[in-house]
């Protein structure tokens, strides 16, 4: 195995200064000037006792002791939080911003995707577009010329081919700039989360595209997504970055399942989160999710039983307990613990509600809950209390591929007339 | 694409990059292919498009003559004075536009720059090149200017290359250094029209460098415009105009001093831009 990308150490230190009237992000030198001034001067003033110098600048360790080696031909997951240095060490890695520690060899030609559609002009037509694009990804004009049509035909766009592209609806903008990325002929490509975009279609073509040109080509790619099922799909190793180290490294499944569990907060002390005008009569203990408060990754075959402790400090009428199921902020579902509204006494109570099993497809769930009096006018809501993840192990074929947030078992039936 | 696949790169804290003259190569067409983005964007949505090339020198031109050769009654030393400013109007001209350009050229490729791995010199280079451009469209009115006063250049005109050159050095560094300082310090987005509207009145656009008193003269060359311009006169206006040597000399030296303070801080910062844009 040859090793294409080599890195040791590597670190990022960025400097966070602490201005008062910072409110632009950039330094006039105005500001440079009186700012050296005062300092001087409190320098001077406080010269006797240091302790009372506020400190102005503050460092921030964006990547720090980052070392990984990378075969030839790997396709690699990079996974974290938004602000974890994904994008940072991409940006390393691509020459854009400089380390501030560390080494890293790379061999091979690189290219990296950070954004689709850098440096596209609005004026220009997107003909035009693809040239001067793929110029600044580093292609050469006859590299274009070669993949022209198969950039094209890839982005769908060939009718509008001569219509500058801010005439572009924002899909075939996105799909333009993809399709020059994606014939790149590289050694090495780095790609952030640049799929996001695009509708579900788009972004299987996208990933399909992606994972022919590595195993045909041979290429390796550096992939940072939020998209667990791409990754899992795309990758075979993982890195997981959190808080600027390099936690884990291993097999993608592995690195996802570590990554999740860290994600699943305890939000127990989040139970406090509620408003609406029940709150005083009514407040949420405890909820929990097959008998867990935190890390909870329930198997599709398990059924979810959700189980939420309250105390109720006056009698509410014909109340009912609500919980809301969210998927990447869409509210999936909303289930009650009564078919009908009851009174709830003065009392501790617990309520259980159940999913049943194969019932909600894989992926992160978060959980919202609440309830309301039957002439709706009295009402708690308390969302983000919990969320739990449904792990991708049954019918292996159909994991990743996107066919929606729920398994139906419905009827169906077919008639041939022969 | 651009590397050759067995290229080991090394990006280490601190260091500059070794290859980077090979990178500047290799991207030659990202720089051909910015000069005509920025070019073909130039003019669009706009009624006469190119015209504005030649028309905007040519009513400076028709203000100049008007106040400095009519109202002023300046020497024009038997040249007709139209052609006097425009030899003058044109490298100015071009050294405005490029300069004025490539300062607030990488703040307007920010995007790019925090997004995609180029030698950055690329964009304030392109910049400079359409200035040169505009500079090509415009001399024609030159052109056309000498036939109507059937005014012909001798064998001098062939030095005019080289002056070029030098104004496309002096645009070029003080456009690399303008733009880095740009970078770190917006207030260079304020200096730099004021700079240009400065220059236009110190340097010998509207009238010619011989009315400066002899005593003066030297200092006067500081200013590096004059060596270009004079140098302009001298090589398109023929045997009317005496080549002050001492004052060329000073010019191209605090030209060249000007480049390499431009080029080397353009160098050093470079490496930060992404960060601080």
């Amino acid at each position: 195995m040859v090793k294409v990308i080599e890195a040791e150490n590597l670190g990022k230190k960025y400097i966070i200064s602490h201005q008062p009237q910072s409110q632009y992000r950039y330094t006039a030198l105005r500001d440079v000037i009186a700012d050296r001034i005062k300092s001087f001067l409190q320098m001077a003033i406080n010269y006797k006792n240091q302790k009372s110098l506020i400190p102005r600048h503050e460092e921030f360790w964006a990547l720090r002791n980052i070392s990984f080696e990378v075969n030839e031909g790997d396709r690699i997951g990079i996974i974290g939080n938004n602000g974890a240095g994904k994008t940072t060490l991409l940006k390393i890695l691509s020459r854009i911003t400089e380390p501030t520690e560390g080494k890293v060899k790379i061999k091979g030609r690189v290219a990296s995707l950070l954004e689709v559609g850098t440096g596209f002009h609005p004026e220009l037509t997107g003909r035009e577009n693809i040239f001067l694009n793929g110029a600044i990804l580093g292609m050469t004009k006859s590299d274009i010329k070669k993949h022209f049509d198969e950039i094209v035909e890839f982005a769908e766009v060939e009718k509008f081919l001569d219509l500058p592209v801010k005439r572009y609806s924002s899909g075939m903008y996105v799909r333009l700039a993809f399709a020059i990325a994606a014939h790149l002929e590289s050694d090495i490509l780095l790609v952030d989360e640049v799929l996001a975009v695009g509708d579900a279609q788009f972004q299987k073509k996208c990933l399909g595209k992606m994972e022919e040109v590595s195993k045909c080509a041979g290429r390796t790619i550096l992939f940072v997504s939020h998209n667990m099922g791409a990754i899992s799909n795309l990758c075979k190793i993982s890195f997981l970055i959190d808080e600027g180290l390099l936690a884990c490294i291993g097999d993608t499944q592995y690195v996802i399942s570590n990554y999740l569990k860290r994600n699943l907060n305890n939000y127990n002390d989040k139970m406090r989160n509620f408003f609406g005008t029940l709150n005083s009569k009514l407040s949420f203990n405890k909820i929990l999710i097959n008998n867990k408060s935190q890390d909870i990754v329930v198997s599709p075959s398990e059924s979810i039983k959700i189980q939420v402790y309250g105390e109720c400090k006056a009698d509410i009428p014909k109340f009912r307990l609500t919980i809301s199921l969210f998927k990447r902020g869409f509210r999936l579902l909303t289930i009650h613990d009564l078919e009908k509204p009851e009174t709830l006494p003065k009392c501790k109570f617990k309520s259980e509600l159940e999913i049943p099993s194969f019932f909600i497809r894989p992926g992160e769930y978060s959980i919202a809950a609440g309830g309301y009096c039957e002439n709706g006018t009295e009402w708690m809501w308390g969302t983000d209390l919990l969320s739990f993840y449904v792990s991708e192990e049954w019918s292996n074929k159909y994991e990743s591929v996107n066919i929606g947030a729920v398994n139906l078992f419905h009827k169906g039936n077919r008639i041939l007339f022969l | 694409m651009l590397d050759d696949k067995n290229d080991v790169l090394i990006i280490e804290a601190g260091k500059s990059e070794k290859r980077y003259w090979a990178d500047l190569w290799k991207y030659r067409e990202l720089f051909y292919f910015l000069s005509w983005r920025d070019i073909l964007v130039r003019y669009k949505q706009t009624v006469i498009g190119i015209a504005w090339s030649i028309i905007r020198p040519l009513l400076t031109m028709i203000v100049f003559t008007v106040i400095f050769g009519k109202i002023a009654k300046l020497p024009s030393g038997g040249v007709p004075y139209p052609i006097l400013i425009f030899t003058a109007l044109l490298p100015w001209q071009f050294f405005a536009n490029a300069v004025q350009e490539s300062s607030n050229s990488l703040i307007g490729s920010a995007n790019m720059i925090s997004k995609i791995y180029f030698p950055r010199m690329i964009i304030p280079g392109s910049s400079v090149i359409v200035a040169f451009i505009d500079f090509l469209i415009s001399s024609f009115i030159l052109i056309i200017l000498m036939f109507f006063y059937k005014f012909l250049p001798n064998w001098k005109i062939v030095f005019v290359p080289i002056f070029l050159l030098i104004a496309l050095i002096v645009s070029l560094g003080i456009g690399l250094l303008l733009s880095a300082l740009n970078v770190k310090y917006r207030d260079f987005r304020y200096v730099v029209p004021f700079i240009i509207q400065f220059g236009l009145y110190i340097s010998p656009v509207g009238f010619s460098s011989d009315i400066v008193p002899e005593k003066w003269r030297l200092l006067y060359s500081i200013n590096p415009m004059v060596g270009v311009i004079d140098g302009f006169r001298w090589a398109i206006l023929g045997e009317k105009v005496k080549f002050y040597l001492p004052g060329f000399i000073v010019s191209i030296i605090f030209i060249l001093i000007l480049f390499i303070l431009g080029f080397m801080y353009f160098r050093k910062t470079e490496r930060t831009f992404a960060d601080r844009i």
